[in-house]
């Protein structure tokens, strides 16, 4: 594996901004402030991990950068294209098969028939399920459910990936290998990546800058690049230093909270 | 010469070969046969033990001279069998059926639809639909008669208000219940309104669906024989034209016949409804064994 320095490429993909946003959930007494004057911006082509305990806001962020929810104030923009977000579970469709799921999201952007198989075949090959495509999701174990669902995002030809703790519920060994895929698939697409994840190794471990949310309300409290070479490995001393580093941070914010 | 023996000897082969192992089609030949029999010795069993009952209470002599044993009314049906009369009623019977199944699942399909999809109709309709399924169909008959005359018009009008509620409601609960996820997936992935509709809410709602569809046929089947016995129309034999000839003529061993002929469609086509949706839950994963 080639290493790669994803900010020295040039920035034609999307950037995620994100300026003052504040989200409040409810009204009156039972509101629920779970973004306070968020600023972050991403560039073309990073990997930015976002952290912070449960309840910290961290899906929420990732929603409103998806459009799916709306600011209460402040402003968020992605330029470039379309957006991505690949979710905790697979959310496949249990209908269709490995390849039906992925194909479908080509077909959502309008990508002709005949171009759509070779394309499913390739995106399948490049998640390493080639000859998987007639399986259907209950046939396929966790990991290879979400290589599927990774497979779709990617289908969507999107600048921007959005991953709400994609592989929290995967097994360790899994989520490394699915760490090493991710590693090459970003390094070869220059895709801008906003990852939420409650794991602060694996935001090292994947991450060109960790982001660190405080709770209740999320707010932007620690940012720590990331200048550890690639490939990176989880278990790697310099990883664990500065994951080491990130947890001190949250620990400090999270014994303030009380929480 | 000696291509032909090559070709004998290859057969030959392959014929030890089949000997030795046998070939996937007929190990799925065999399970089919043993995944039949687990299913058919319950109901053999049943019917079995139905038979039985009857002839103690037959033998029992119990209303004798009305109430026929299992040996002489089967050998009623058998003899009905052989006659056109009841292959033309059942003819007509199923015709009915299919017609009006059929209607109640475009009407009962397109309003569940609209229903589902727009908010004020839902307000409006919604518990009209869920109240009408709870409405006995024969009910309508007296009104069906009056609006169509004894005409199969009526009879139809009421298999339709019969089952469609029922086809309605199951899209509406398919709709409700497509998990979230999945819409925000199908959102995210560019699908939008029709498209959203066609590739992800109707296809995420088919269980549920055809859920709907089997009660609908229930309902359908029952409204269809209350109908028959209720609106006879002339020169047109059906299964119910040929009960309520026999109430008439009292004819217990051809009446009961004939029920028995109308309990077998019903479970037979509750079958296929069955099969249908383990279909769909093994394609989904639902089912335990897949």
């Amino acid at each position: 594996m080639a290493v790669t320095d994803r900010r020295a490429a040039p920035p034609t993909g999307g950037a995620v901004r994100l300026a003052g946003v504040s989200k409040v959930f409810g009204r009156g007494a039972s509101a629920v402030q779970a973004l306070d004057q968020v600023s972050l911006e991403v560039a073309p082509g990073e990997f930015t991990c976002l952290i912070g305990a449960s309840g910290c806001g961290k899906s929420t962020l990732l929603s409103l950068v998806a459009g799916l929810e709306q600011p209460t104030s402040g402003e968020v923009s992605t330029s470039g294209g379309q957006v991505a977000f690949m979710f905790q579970e697979p959310a496949l469709f249990p209908w269709l098969t490995a390849a039906g799921n992925v194909e479908l999201a080509l077909r959502a952007r309008g990508v002709a028939k005949a171009e759509r198989r070779q394309r499913t075949e390739e995106l399948l090959k490049t998640v390493h399920l080639g000859g998987f495509g007639a399986k259907r999701p209950h046939q396929l174990s966790g990991g290879m459910r979400q290589r599927v669902a990774l497979a779709r995002a990617l289908a969507q030809d999107a600048d921007v990936l959005l991953m709400d703790e994609p592989f929290g519920a995967l097994d360790a060994m899994t989520r490394d290998v699915l760490h090493d895929e991710l590693d090459r698939i970003c390094a070869g697409r220059h895709l801008t990546v906003l990852f939420v994840t409650h794991n602060v190794r694996e935001a090292v471990r994947l991450g060109d800058r960790v982001v660190v949310l405080s709770s209740r309300p999320g707010r932007v409290i620690a940012e720590f690049d990331v200048p550890i070479e690639r490939p990176r490995r989880i278990d790697s001393a310099p990883v664990a230093e500065l994951a080491g580093q990130v947890t001190d941070r949250l620990r400090e914010e999270m014994s303030r909270d009380g929480s | 010469m000696a291509v032909n023996n090559r070709a004998k000897y290859e057969e030959k082969l392959a014929w030890l070969e089949s000997l030795e192992a046998p070939s996937p089609e007929e190990l799925r030949g065999r399970r089919l046969a043993t995944r039949a029999w687990a299913g058919a010795w319950p109901v053999l069993l049943a019917i079995a033990i139905v038979l039985a009952v009857w002839e103690l209470i037959h033998l029992s002599g119990w209303k004798k001279d009305i109430f026929p044993g299992p040996g002489a009314t089967l050998a009623n049906l058998w003899d009905q069998l052989h006659t056109g009369l009841l292959w033309y009623a059942i003819a007509t019977t199923a015709e009915r059926a299919v017609i009006g199944f059929g209607l109640a699942v475009l009407i009962g399909g397109v309003i569940g639809a609209l229903v589902s999809r727009i908010r004020p109709l839902r307000a409006a309709v919604g518990s009209l639909i869920t109240g009408l399924q709870t409405m006995p169909s024969i009910a309508w008959f007296p009104f069906a008669i009056i609006l169509f005359g004894i005409s199969t018009t009526a009879i139809l009008f009421v298999i339709i208000l019969g089952a469609a509620p029922s086809i309605a409601n199951g899209l509406i609960a398919g709709v409700d219940y497509t998990p979230p996820l999945l819409l925000k997936a199908g959102t995210m992935m560019g699908l939008r309104r029709f498209s959203l509709w066609r590739f992800l809410i109707l296809p995420a709602s088919l269980p549920a669906f055809v859920a709907g569809l089997k009660q609908g046929w229930a309902f359908a089947w029952r409204s269809l024989m209350a109908g028959e016995l209720l609106v006879v129309i002339a020169n047109q034999p059906s299964l119910g034209v040929l009960l309520s000839t026999d109430q008439d003529q009292s004819d217990m061993q051809s009446a009961t016949a004939i029920i028995i002929v109308i309990l077998i469609i019903g479970i037979i086509v509750d079958q296929l409804f069955g099969l249908a949706d383990r279909g769909i839950r093994r394609r989904w994963g639902l089912a335990g064994n897949s």
